[in-house]
């Protein structure tokens, strides 16, 4: 498989260059650090000796392989403020974002798989329309948004979900989900709309093909076409838009994390950003860029397996016609 | 036989007259852009010459506080679309903070769409090494949060708004550089291409008048989709204090501070988000339907 091996080593590369990219915007951040711990009365030695101890007196690039090389090892280093290991504190937080980001692909995926449906059945008829419609301002309504207004009307005004909190799984199934259910449907409001437009195009499409002529030629219902025979072969690229979403659910995860205040690995990030905390910050952003092509990795994968064409890998997709 | 044949063509003329009035008539009806256009473009041109007016309106300046009336809803005296807690004209902010989605929203995608463009004609003329470097960069860029960038840029370089639009057109460049990219490699072997070459025309002679042209325009309807993502995201980025710097209003930093209020004083938040709403909900119709005219003419011009 030198296909899988040549990804591989891309991978490999790519993962590199977002340290490297990282690292230097760490490095920018303004402010000293070592004056910031000392505290403000605190002597020049005092500053400088804490500079040694903490290794930022240091050349930029040694710096650099240091972190870099701990991570490899398993050793992402440790807070300077809080003294926190920092991937005991990502590993911490990542529940309840993993748990956010399910329940809100799930919210997308369960309102685009109908949505597309009725869509694909009379392209251009009036549901077609009115769910496209309904598409377009889901989409201008930008998930911070939909958080402020469904925390004024379930939390505030009928007071049937809590407008923050968390509990972990160990609480019990229902007093975990009961304060994630605002933040899922926050973000899952957003995403279903990718979704649904790429499972409806590829779906009109799939409808022209021999088979489903013959399927309606024996009589089958629409619905059954639609669900059995259609949303299978469909769903192949909404599957790949799974994967590439995962990237904008952790950009939105910080956000609806901050309003909601989850404390998962976004609320960690922000925090830290706040509190200037390097090596956190540093940490979380590699964590998510590594989240993110591993995810894609996986749902290529998981592509290849669901469709035979494109067994190789390689990219020959289409060699049966 | 003559007799016979003439009216045939006679009624054959008809017939291709009437196909061809037919046709124009249908080419007219697509080429009208219809409500769905007009609206949305109506609220946007009014909504941008508000804000450019901003200050000469009239208005009470968007950071003075009006003692006497302190968070008023809509419709009081004075104040149209009423006052914040600490009794600032929400008009006069909403027009302002108007200035900063808007400029955000044209600049950052134009800034991404510019290095974008250089990189993926780079990309796909040259192919080879410069084709690896670009793809490796754009993954790598792709690979990190865009608002995890963000929040590192506006902490690095603090909120101005050149800082804000230039950070956030910089998450723009893999997608214009992908696209860019393909476009390019599909023509950079055409006929017109190889004929420029042969008669000796230098590199970026053929990148800049025979490539360019030709890609500049799917790139256009590219922008469209990018200016409400802009927006979209400098609210979410001064909904969390990371854009402009405070006394400067903006819609999201509004909602944001509405929102410790919006038991009593709703408004506050809701008129901010109703504002942003509306006009990205605009901008998507709007550039919807042009984005299919350019389809379209594409496809006639083929």
């Amino acid at each position: 498989m030198p296909a899988l091996l040549r990804r591989v080593g891309r991978l490999a590369v790519v993962l590199a260059v977002v340290t490297v990219i990282t690292f230097l915007l760490v490095a920018a951040l303004p402010g000293d650090v070592a004056l910031d711990i000392a505290g403000a009365d605190a002597s020049a030695e005092d500053v400088a000796e804490i500079r040694a101890e903490i290794g930022l007196d240091r050349p930029l690039v040694v710096r650099y392989l240091d972190w870099v090389s701990g991570i490899v090892i398993g050793d992402w280093g440790q807070s300077w403020r809080t003294g926190e290991r920092v991937w005991d504190a990502i590993v911490q937080r990542l529940p309840a974002s993993l748990e956010l980001m399910l329940l809100a692909q799930v919210v997308a995926v369960s309102l685009a798989i109908p949505a597309a449906l009725l869509c694909a059945r009379a392209p251009d008829g009036r549901v077609d329309r009115a769910i496209g419609f309904l598409a377009f301002g889901s989409v201008s309504m930008p998930s911070f948004m939909t958080a402020v207004l469904l925390i004024l009307l379930f939390s505030l005004t009928l007071g049937w979900l809590p407008a923050t909190g968390y509990e972990p799984l160990s609480a019990g199934l229902w007093e975990n989900l009961r304060p994630m259910i605002l933040p899922a449907l926050s973000l899952g409001l957003v995403e279903w709309t990718a979704l649904m437009r790429t499972l409806r195009a590829e779906m009109i499409g799939v409808l022209q093909e021999n088979y489903i002529a013959l399927a309606r030629a024996k009589g089958m219902s629409d619905r059954r076409i639609l669900v059995v025979h259609a949303l299978r072969p469909s769903s192949f690229s909404m599957i790949t838009l799974l994967g590439l979403q995962v990237g904008r659910l952790m950009g939105g995860s910080i956000i609806i994390e901050q309003i909601f205040g989850i404390p998962g690995v976004g609320r960690l990030l922000v925090t830290s950003v706040f509190s200037r905390d390097f090596m956190m910050i540093q940490g979380c952003v590699t964590f998510f860029a590594l989240a993110y092509v591993l995810v894609n990795f996986c749902t290529d994968l998981a592509y290849a397996r669901l469709d035979p064409r494109v067994r190789g890998f390689g990219g020959k997709a289409g060699a049966h016609g | 036989m003559a007799d016979v044949a003439a009216p045939l063509p006679k009624s054959g003329v008809a017939a291709v007259e009437a196909r061809h009035a037919e046709a124009i008539a249908a080419h007219r009806r697509r080429r009208r852009l219809g409500p769905v256009f007009w609206i949305p473009a109506a609220w946007l041109v009014a909504l941008i010459l508000a804000a450019a007016a901003a200050p000469w309106l009239g208005l009470a300046p968007p950071d003075e506080i009006d003692w006497m009336a302190i968070q008023v809803p809509p419709g009081s005296e004075g104040h149209v679309l009423g006052t914040d807690v600490l009794g600032r004209d929400i008009l006069s902010r909403l027009l302002h903070g108007a200035r900063v989605s808007l400029t955000v929203g044209f600049a950052a995608p134009a800034i991404g769409v510019g290095i974008g463009l250089a990189l993926g004609l780079a990309a796909g003329y040259f192919r080879g090494w410069v084709d690896e470097v670009v793809g490796v960069l754009i993954d790598a860029w792709l690979a990190i949060p865009g608002l995890a960038v963000l929040l590192l840029f506006s902490a690095v370089f603090g909120g101005s708004l050149s800082m804000v639009c230039l950070s956030l057109g910089l998450l723009f460049i893999p997608a214009a550089a992908r696209i860019t990219r393909a476009q390019t490699l599909s023509y950079a072997n055409r006929e017109f291409v190889l004929a420029a070459r042969a008669m000796g025309a230098s590199d970026a002679r053929i990148l800049l008048r025979e490539v360019l042209p030709n890609i500049i325009w799917p790139l256009m309807a590219f922008v469209m989709i990018d200016i409400p993502i802009a927006i979209v995201i400098e609210g979410a980025l001064s909904f969390l204090g990371l854009s402009v710097k405070a006394p400067t209003p903006s819609w999201g930093g509004m909602i944001a501070e509405g929102r410790e209020h919006i038991e009593g004083a709703s408004w506050i938040s809701l008129i901010p988000t109703a504002a942003m709403f509306v006009t990205v909900l605009s901008f998507n119709l709007a550039g919807d339907v042009l984005r299919r005219r350019f389809a379209d003419t594409r496809e006639a011009a083929l």
